[in-house]
């Protein structure tokens, strides 16, 4: 791909010493039942979810683009581990993959000590879905940023604007075609 | 919670109001926050954030990166806490590579952070004081400071951008005489805290301007994503070093200071009873200092012994590779949280199976405490603005980065 990307041919086999065995992800759901997020969220008849991956001890469940204000709701009123605190929204570009943007909740539990990760995937023309400012308002600041460095918009936001770039900026810095230099 | 979504647009006032700007050059927004404000007299009706200044692209800059190469970038995202960025990024990195890091390595790594929590809680303390009108805190803070920068010089070679953590462990054992010079301050430090303490705690004009002031309840507190000493001055009792240890925090013990009324007092006890925690931390780390390697033995990750590769060909060859093509990290992503002085610092890093990160996302603890300043201050008189700001400890560099 870039100059100085190093293959994957200089890789693991040989490198031996000092790395721990790698376990491979698990990415069958009937395996996760365990988890509480994965238990609510399978519960729930409104939620669609459309896989989940055990990965290096976190989870991460994906559900669909239309559901994610009802699995925020559900995961944060759950009365066996209410993820009550959400810690950061940011966003992946996979130019040129479809669908191209995953948008990605990081919850967690603060009586119960637990995290989970909610993706979202979304298509690389006019990307947008639900807001959750309404259900944690610390959603404003990370749900702006997104907006403002990918371009990524949320419906239902109560004041979505660039905030970290200036007003008048063209186009979305994070996103994989924006040279890393910037237009010249 | 309507109050907390409400994001005022502030084109207009009302006619009995003024919009009045606060930054980005006020001496009180700790670099270029820039507040603006709607006023009724010296009531604050409504206050708004508004940043960016100092955004650099860090996280842009990552992705064109060896995974190395990014930790001197995460220095400069917090200047105030190199160290528990450095720590955080190679943590998050060592969880995706499934690095084991020498007990001894953790050690050093838990006491830096340690000592690079007092020094950022120091420059707080004394610029809070400074901005509420007590002068002669700051001269004291910055008295200990120094002490910590040159701890930091002997390890590092820089006072403030350290880059001292490397994937895989530290970049170099640590000089003779560091840990002699670390424990001289270690045990003289908490009588400095008790200075500090005299000058303020108990002081009336600081209580006036403390007590009661920008209040925030814990369940607005955690709707609006804060974390830290503002979290636990609202009474939430939950520290990541504690209930999430990482690095080798199980092994030590401490208090998780706690105040109950919300208000800028309350976080300022907790901050100053961090100090005296934290100071113990660094006590027990120093005293069950472990002996062993410092670096991981993975050489196709860590960097060779400068001896060694001047020995052996094939350190030489792996250094050769390491420095010009990087390595190669394993698919996936992680998401490494750790309780840095301001609050939850998380990297979230996400690898292709290159050797350059596909995605670094660093959540700002910052950013969100930030969003609790309008719920601070509206309905308060402007001076409360300035003492809400400091209570709260932001940093532009790590909300902007």
């Amino acid at each position: 791909m870039e100059k100085g990307r190093a293959g994957l041919g200089w890789g693991f086999d040989r490198a031996g010493r000092g790395l721990m065995p790698g376990t491979s992800a698990i990415t069958d759901i009937e395996q996760l039942k365990d988890h509480p997020a994965v238990v609510r969220l399978l519960a729930s008849s409104s939620v669609v979810i459309e896989g989940a991956k055990f990965d290096r001890e976190e989870m991460s469940i994906y559900v669909n683009r239309a559901s994610i204000r009802d699995a925020c709701v559900q995961l944060r009123d759950d009365p066996a581990c209410p993820f009550n605190y959400l810690s950061d929204v940011t966003c992946v570009d996979w130019y040129p993959q479809e669908p191209r943007f995953e948008v990605i909740y990081h919850l967690l539990s603060i009586s119960q000590k637990e995290r989970v990760r909610i993706k979202v995937r979304l298509s690389g023309s006019s990307p947008s879905l639900e807001s959750v400012t309404s259900i944690w308002p610390s959603a404003n600041y990370f749900e702006r940023e997104v907006y403002d460095l990918f371009g990524v918009r949320f419906d239902g936001h109560p004041y979505l604007r660039r905030m970290l770039m200036p007003e008048n900026w063209d186009g979305h810095p994070l996103r994989k075609d924006y040279p890393v230099e910037g237009y010249r | 919670m309507a109050h907390l979504s409400a994001m005022p647009t502030m084109e207009a006032g009302q006619d009995r109001t003024m919009i009045l700007n606060m930054g980005p050059q006020h001496p009180s927004t700790h670099g270029v926050l820039r507040v603006i404000l709607e006023i009724d007299g010296e009531n604050v009706v409504r206050i708004m954030p508004d940043i960016g200044y100092l955004h650099t692209g860090i996280e842009k800059t990552c992705e064109a990166k060896f995974y190395q190469q990014v930790v001197p970038l995460t220095d400069r995202i917090d200047y105030l806490c190199p160290l528990t960025n450095n720590l955080c990024y190679v943590l998050a990195v060592e969880k995706l590579l499934g690095l084991e890091i020498p007990p001894k390595a953790q050690w050093i790594r838990v006491l830096l952070n340690e000592l690079t929590r007092i020094n950022s809680h120091l420059v707080w303390l004394g610029t809070h004081a400074l901005d509420i009108g007590a002068m002669s805190v700051f001269l004291y803070c910055f008295r200990e400071r120094e002490d910590i920068l040159r701890l930091f010089e002997m390890v590092s070679g820089q006072r403030m951008m350290t880059s001292y953590f490397r994937i895989g462990g530290l970049a170099l054992e640590p000089p003779l005489g560091f840990f002699d010079k670390a424990r001289d301050f270690v045990q003289r430090f908490p009588s400095k805290v008790d200075e500090y303490e005299n000058l303020l705690t108990g002081n009336p004009i600081w209580g006036m301007r403390t007590k009661g002031v920008a209040r925030i309840t814990a369940e607005d507190a955690i709707a609006l994503g804060a974390s830290g000493p503002t979290l636990r001055g609202s009474g939430v009792d939950f520290d990541l070093r504690r209930d999430m240890p990482y690095s080798g925090y199980e092994n030590f013990k401490f208090k998780v200071p706690v105040s109950q009324e919300g208000d800028v007092f309350a976080r300022y006890m907790c901050r100053v009873q961090e100090l005296r925690e934290s100071n113990a931390i660094a006590q027990q780390a120093l005293d069950g200092m472990p002996e062993g390697p410092i670096k991981a033995d993975a050489p196709k990750v860590v960097l060779p012994d400068r001896e060694k590769m001047k020995t052996q060909m094939e350190s030489l060859i792996y250094h050769f590779k390491i420095i010009t093509e990087g390595f190669a990290v394993p698919e996936g992503e992680v998401y490494q949280a750790v309780e840095s002085p301001r609050g939850e610092m998380g990297y979230y890093v996400v690898s292709d199976g290159t050797a350059k990160p596909y995605r670094v996302h660093m959540r700002a603890a910052c950013l969100a405490n930030l969003q609790l300043l309008p719920a601070m201050c509206e309905g308060r008189l402007i001076a409360d603005v300035v003492a809400a700001i400091g209570s709260v400890d932001i940093v532009l560099g790590e909300i902007d980065r």
